[in-house]
């Protein structure tokens, strides 16, 4: 088969590294070949972060050049625009609907910018968007909100829900495996709500 | 059994699987987890060393005692191991000695982009880089046999897209740790000049004996393709020429130093055009030119950065991913967290308008604006050095607006030459320690002042007030840095003081608390959105058009910003 690429953006901290390594694990006990290319060291201290996760018969570079990735799932939205030209053409951008401003915007010397959502719908055919903190919040765990998102990931990938649950469960802590399947569950039974271009946000 | 893994862990798995005996290393990204991982194996002896030159020492003194040793490091990490590098070359090995050295190409976490594998040229000790975890495992292993058989340290190269990369690893039995007999033999290990005069001969046979054989290891192996284009790589970028030029002849190269001549000019003769395709220096690529063989390298590329299979496919296909311009969107540095105890002592600094010679750390990510509290960050334990240097140069006037702020692992790490070198040239600096018990910025590693060994075991913990008061510093105190007041007269009562003084700012890295305080509230009646809690560079407390806010999924409740607020606006929530 062709190589799937999924490249996972966000903020340092938010839990991108460890939803790629899930997403590795579960393509490799496919039988896929699999890379995943991480990041360590200073750029996790709230910095913007990027992983790659590949997969196929044969992966040779772990990372995604841009203009090919197949689906680019985005913790945090101006994330999802900074990384967007990574996406192919028809791919499928996952987007949380999360602000989470950078220095430059905190100290004024920035603006974030106010339409993101809007510009992202206009330029890619295929966008999902989801308020994964809300959803969140409602379970009473803002810590869950990645398992919210790695289940709308979920509902593209050809990967067996119950996999995903099997690997949830055996990562996060044990007190958490209830919220966190709440969360993955809504986020994997949660539909896009609009048509191509005519979002309102 | 396949298993998808770590470039670092696959080192560390190769390691196991090597009947490695000893295993040591300094933290630095992005070599950390290699011996994080190898601590994991309760047959192996593994330790955090204070530095890398101690930890290439501790593996040398496994190696004479006939135990195979593995040392693992950041690229900057082998200047600071190079002196006994260089000699170790002479004296060969008994037990396998390998050296796990992590380049980082792009400065993800670096301070340079330097190139180790000019220390192999120049230590004269063979090099090996793969491509993937599964030769990062088989690597380490076939440098094991190397380094016997040839008697010779060897380095094992990885950067940083190869040891934070997974991929998929096939894992094979251990072999069992074994020791060869010790015997004294002061001609080979007794390295002054006689004996390393004849060494040396020794050491010259040694790599014209591998640039031989290395024609015939199958880790240098021809990959026939098309005829028009040659591609000779190694390391990362060989995948990412593979990507993008699946049909062209390569010649990939598992050992970068010695080069196998014979097989680089074979291949040189079957191929209509040649490219070395090689990220930083033009190592391999200078090296074939000197033999006169035509080929292209850096003309098309940068020695900075990280190349990438699209910038491949541009400059050799002419062709690649038309990319859309990038947008211009305000940058995401990295910054000190929420609840950091750093944030305090650099609002000091800022406040008394200090010139702080920095160090390397977290802490360094005090420098960036707000905060603004560096002035220099050069290596590893330079702040106190260079606060003794301004002083000299500049007179004890203006030595009154300087100190040196360094962390307590990076003190530890080679920081307290300094302060001797301060104490015994009639120095006055103030160098401020800042001490979270923890060696923070590559990931939580202990070092001799947590009072834990990698393995978890408890130790007596370096005591650092004992440690500064014995270089002949009497003027030694500790501060909590959250105690914002009491923190800035004791600085400026340091810097007024014609002896020199160190104060150690102790409070544990805000991660090590898992217990999270309640996030702070904003009293609107009180607030007059003035902005000034906004000098603390706390990414938890932001500026809206709605006012000030605190994003409570960041503040960590550490109540630093109720101290600088004039208006008591910021209010803790008890429950």
């Amino acid at each position: 088969m062709k190589n799937t690429n999924i490249l996972i953006v966000g903020v340092g901290g938010q839990g991108t590294l460890l939803t790629s390594r899930v997403l590795g694990s579960l393509a490799s006990k496919m039988g896929y070949d699999v890379k995943v290319s991480e990041v360590h060291g200073m750029a996790q201290r709230g910095g913007s972060v990027v992983t790659h996760v590949r997969f196929g018969d044969r992966v040779f570079s772990p990372l995604i050049e841009e203009g090919r990735a197949d689906i680019l799932l985005a913790f945090e939205k101006m994330e999802a625009l900074r990384w967007v030209h990574y996406l192919k053409e028809d791919g499928m951008l996952i987007v949380n609907d999360q602000a989470i401003d950078p220095m430059p915007v905190i100290t004024g010397a920035a603006r974030y910018p106010d339409d993101i959502l809007n510009q992202l719908v206009n330029e890619i055919p295929n966008v999902f968007i989801i308020n994964a903190q809300e959803i969140a919040k409602e379970i009473g765990n803002l810590r869950v909100a990645n398992s919210v998102l790695m289940g709308v990931l979920a509902q593209y990938m050809s990967i067996e829900k119950k996999e995903w649950e099997e690997i949830l469960s055996s990562i996060v802590p044990p007190k958490t495996v209830d919220d966190n399947l709440k969360a993955f569950n809504i986020g994997y039974n949660t539909r896009i709500e609009y048509e191509e271009g005519a979002v309102n946000i | 059994m396949k298993k998808l893994m770590l470039g670092n862990q696959a080192v560390a798995r190769g390691a196991y699987e090597a009947g490695v005996a000893v295993a040591t290393a300094y933290p630095g990204t992005p070599s950390t987890e290699i011996t994080e991982f190898i601590a994991k194996y309760d047959e192996i002896y593994a330790e955090w060393s204070p530095n890398e030159k101690v930890a290439l020492e501790v593996a040398i003194g496994a190696s004479l005692a006939g135990g195979r040793a593995i040392v693992s490091m950041k690229h900057v990490g082998l200047n600071v191991a190079a002196d006994p590098l260089f000699t170790m070359s002479y004296a060969g090995v008994n037990g396998g000695l390998v050296i796990v050295v992590a380049d980082d190409p792009g400065m993800h976490s670096s301070q340079n982009e330097q190139d180790s594998r000019l220390y192999a040229r120049s230590a004269h000790v063979p090099m090996l880089e793969p491509s993937d975890s599964q030769e990062a495992k088989d690597y380490v292993k076939l440098a094991f046999e190397l380094s016997e058989s040839y008697d010779t340290p060897v380095i094992v190269r990885l950067t940083t897209r190869v040891a934070h990369s997974q991929s998929m690893v096939e894992l094979a039995e251990p072999q069992p740790i074994t020791l060869k007999d010790y015997e004294k033999n002061p001609k080979k290990h007794v390295m002054m000049p006689a004996m390393a005069k004849a060494r040396h001969i020794l050491v010259e046979q040694r790599m014209k004996k591998l640039i031989h054989d290395s024609c015939q290891f199958e880790i240098n192996k021809v990959e026939e393709g098309d005829p028009s284009i040659g591609i000779i790589a190694s390391g990362i970028v060989y995948q990412y020429a593979k990507e993008v030029l699946p049909e062209a002849s390569f010649l990939k190269l598992g050992m970068v130093h010695p080069l196998p001549k014979d097989l680089i000019l074979d291949f040189a003769s079957k191929v209509d055009k040649l490219y070395v395709l090689e990220e930083l220096e033009p190592v391999i690529e200078e090296q074939i030119k000197s033999w006169g063989v035509e080929v292209i390298g850096k003309e098309l590329f940068s020695v900075q950065g990280e190349y990438s299979a699209n910038m491949i496919e541009i400059a050799i296909k002419g062709s690649g991913v038309d990319i859309e311009k990038k947008k211009a969107l305000p940058n995401r540095p990295p910054v000190l967290c929420p609840g950091c105890p750093h944030r305090a002592v650099f609002y000091n600094l800022k406040k008394l308008k200090l010139t702080a010679m920095g160090d390397i750390g977290c802490y360094t990510l005090g420098a960036l604006s707000p905060l603004e509290g560096i002035d220099a960050c050069i290596c590893m334990g330079a702040s106190i050095g260079m606060a003794h240097g301004f002083e000299k140069a500049r007179g004890r006037d203006f030595s009154k607006k300087v100190v040196g702020v360094i962390g307590d692992s990076t003190f530890i790490h080679s920081g307290i030459g300094g302060l001797i070198d301060i104490v015994y040239n009639k120095g006055v600096a103030t160098i401020l320690i800042l001490d979270n018990s923890i060696t923070a910025m590559t990931g939580h590693q202990d070092n001799p002042a947590t009072g834990y060994t990698i393995k978890g075991e408890m130790v007596p913990a370096l005591d650092l007030v004992a440690l500064v008061k014995a270089t002949g510093i009497h003027n030694v105190r500790v501060i909590d840095p959250f105690n914002l007041k009491e923190s800035e007269v004791a600085i400026r009562e340091e810097i007024e003081r014609d002896e020199p003084s160190v104060i150690i700012f102790k409070r544990p890295c805000a991660l090590l608390d898992k217990s999270q305080a309640s996030p702070l509230k904003i009293n609107r009646e009180k607030c007059t959105n003035c902005g000034f809690c906004l000098k603390l560079g706390c990414p938890a407390i932001q500026k809206k058009d709605s006012g000030m806010v605190i994003n409570e999924a960041l503040c960590n409740g550490c109540k630093l910003c109720t101290q600088v607020c004039r208006f008591n606006a910021l209010e803790g929530v008890d429950y």
